[in-house]
């Protein structure tokens, strides 16, 4: 898994695609099924998304690690869906949810972090004229994915010594020796990308 | 060659170099000393990621308070704590971090990332979270993407601080093989044999420079004067 860790390396026509036109795509795939608003067009484009996983060499784990997440928001809009409209709304909407998931998810599966990141650096072209640096807004969103696994293991390690040293009933006290450990983690980050030329 | 000139620098009045003139030429070069007695702060001026309050520090007459970047692209820096050198999600991401913008072409890149994560043992690697790899690992992720960029002289700030023994052996061998200038930060002494200069750093000052054999024993010898006494230990 990467970026959140999702990416799965292959060669399949979608991996091979370049990430503008799986998200280009993706754009409009969605908007087409939203905007058609059909059930049978919805339950269709759902069947379809979940057959590509296969085609493009994903597993039913991996389908399943995608739409796990949504299934509590499916269950709850199914049933406000059908209690303010009717059944076949309800079903319809909880099929292009689950569409949308499902392609976006093809999407994360087959790119990696470092093309996504590219196109972004390359969207942002025209902020130069700004001042802004493509580079450092790609770099910038690259730092924030990569400080997720960091702050995780900052208050994994906090936790830890909280319990080894006894303490209960205090979880506050965990809150400070995380954010020295971001501090410290964040200068030492900057140090090393001053040390491989990125400054 | 990297040169010091009375090279001076000071944390919030705290003396940590003490007026320094190196000239650093040797193939294999180690640094040892107490902890806190500048090793680091030292080792960082050598690329400029430090600027020393007074002294110069050049590599091959390129001043690092003026020329830093070009300096930083011939001196790796390799660091002791792995997980905070990794930038990028991924094994491949981060060693190719550092070659954007030096103008190799996305080909080229390709190649010099596959090739330096295979003589690295990381090729098996390539797409996981680099955050995930083993402490062995990510200090040899750390490696690669530095030698990645291909620098000159490679300065190691203790690189094997957190691994253990069979880490250890495993960048010890890495290092040994490398044909860039190293200079390493240690406290383990063996890694030093076969060295062909070794510095003894103590409050701020190199007290001793010589051949490995007679560096450790100088070295083990100030540590041992130094030692509290069981009396100050009590204390």
């Amino acid at each position: 898994m990467s970026m959140l860790g999702l990416y799965v390396p292959g060669d399949s026509v979608l991996h091979r695609l370049p990430v503008g036109a799986k998200l280009l795509v993706l754009l409009s795939a969605v908007t087409a099924v939203v905007a058609f608003a059909d059930l049978w067009s919805a339950l269709g484009a759902a069947l379809a998304a979940l057959l590509l996983y296969p085609l493009c060499g994903f597993t039913f784990r991996h389908v399943w690690r995608v739409l796990r997440p949504l299934l509590p928001f499916l269950a709850v809009i199914a049933l406000f869906q059908a209690l303010v409209g009717d059944g076949a709304t309800a079903v319809r909407v909880c099929a292009q949810l689950a569409m949308a998931v499902l392609l976006s998810g093809l999407v994360t599966l087959s790119t990696r972090v470092s093309e996504m990141l590219g196109l972004f650096e390359r969207l942002a072209r025209p902020l130069r004229y700004a001042g802004v640096r493509p580079d450092r807004v790609a770099l910038v969103l690259a730092l924030t994915i990569r400080c997720l696994p960091l702050a995780a293991s900052a208050w994994q390690a906090s936790r830890e010594a909280y319990v080894a040293r006894g303490l209960r009933g205090r979880p506050h006290l965990m809150v400070v020796p995380v954010i020295i450990g971001l501090i410290r983690s964040a200068e030492a980050m900057g140090e090393a990308l001053a040390a491989r030329g990125i400054d | 060659m990297l040169r010091l000139e009375n090279v001076t620098h000071a944390y919030d009045g705290r003396l940590v170099l003490r007026d320094i003139s190196l000239e650093l030429g040797e193939h294999r070069i180690g640094l040892i000393g107490a902890n806190g007695s500048g090793k680091s702060t030292l080792a960082r001026t050598l690329n400029g990621l430090i600027v020393p309050d007074s002294g110069r520090v050049l590599l091959d007459g390129l001043d690092t308070r003026t020329h830093a970047r070009e300096i930083r692209r011939r001196v790796g820096f390799v660091f002791s704590d792995a997980a905070a050198q990794i930038v990028m999600p991924t094994v491949a991401e981060d060693v190719e971090v550092g070659l954007r913008g030096r103008g190799p072409t996305r080909e080229e890149i390709d190649e010099r990332v596959r090739c330096v994560l295979e003589r690295h043992g990381l090729a098996g690697h390539r797409d996981h979270p680099a955050h995930l790899l083993s402490g062995g690992q990510k200090q040899m992720l750390a490696l690669a993407s530095v030698l990645v960029t291909e620098p000159e002289i490679l300065v190691c700030d203790e690189p094997t601080t957190l691994l253990d023994l069979r880490n250890i052996k495993v960048i010890e061998q890495t290092l040994r093989g490398l044909a860039q200038q190293v200079i390493l930060l240690t406290h383990h002494l063996d890694t030093l044999a076969g060295f062909d200069r070794v510095l003894v750093m103590d409050a701020g000052s190199i007290v001793f420079d010589g051949a490995p054999d007679a560096a450790v024993a100088y070295y083990t010898e100030l540590m041992a004067l130094s030692a509290p006494t069981e009396g100050e230990h009590q204390s």
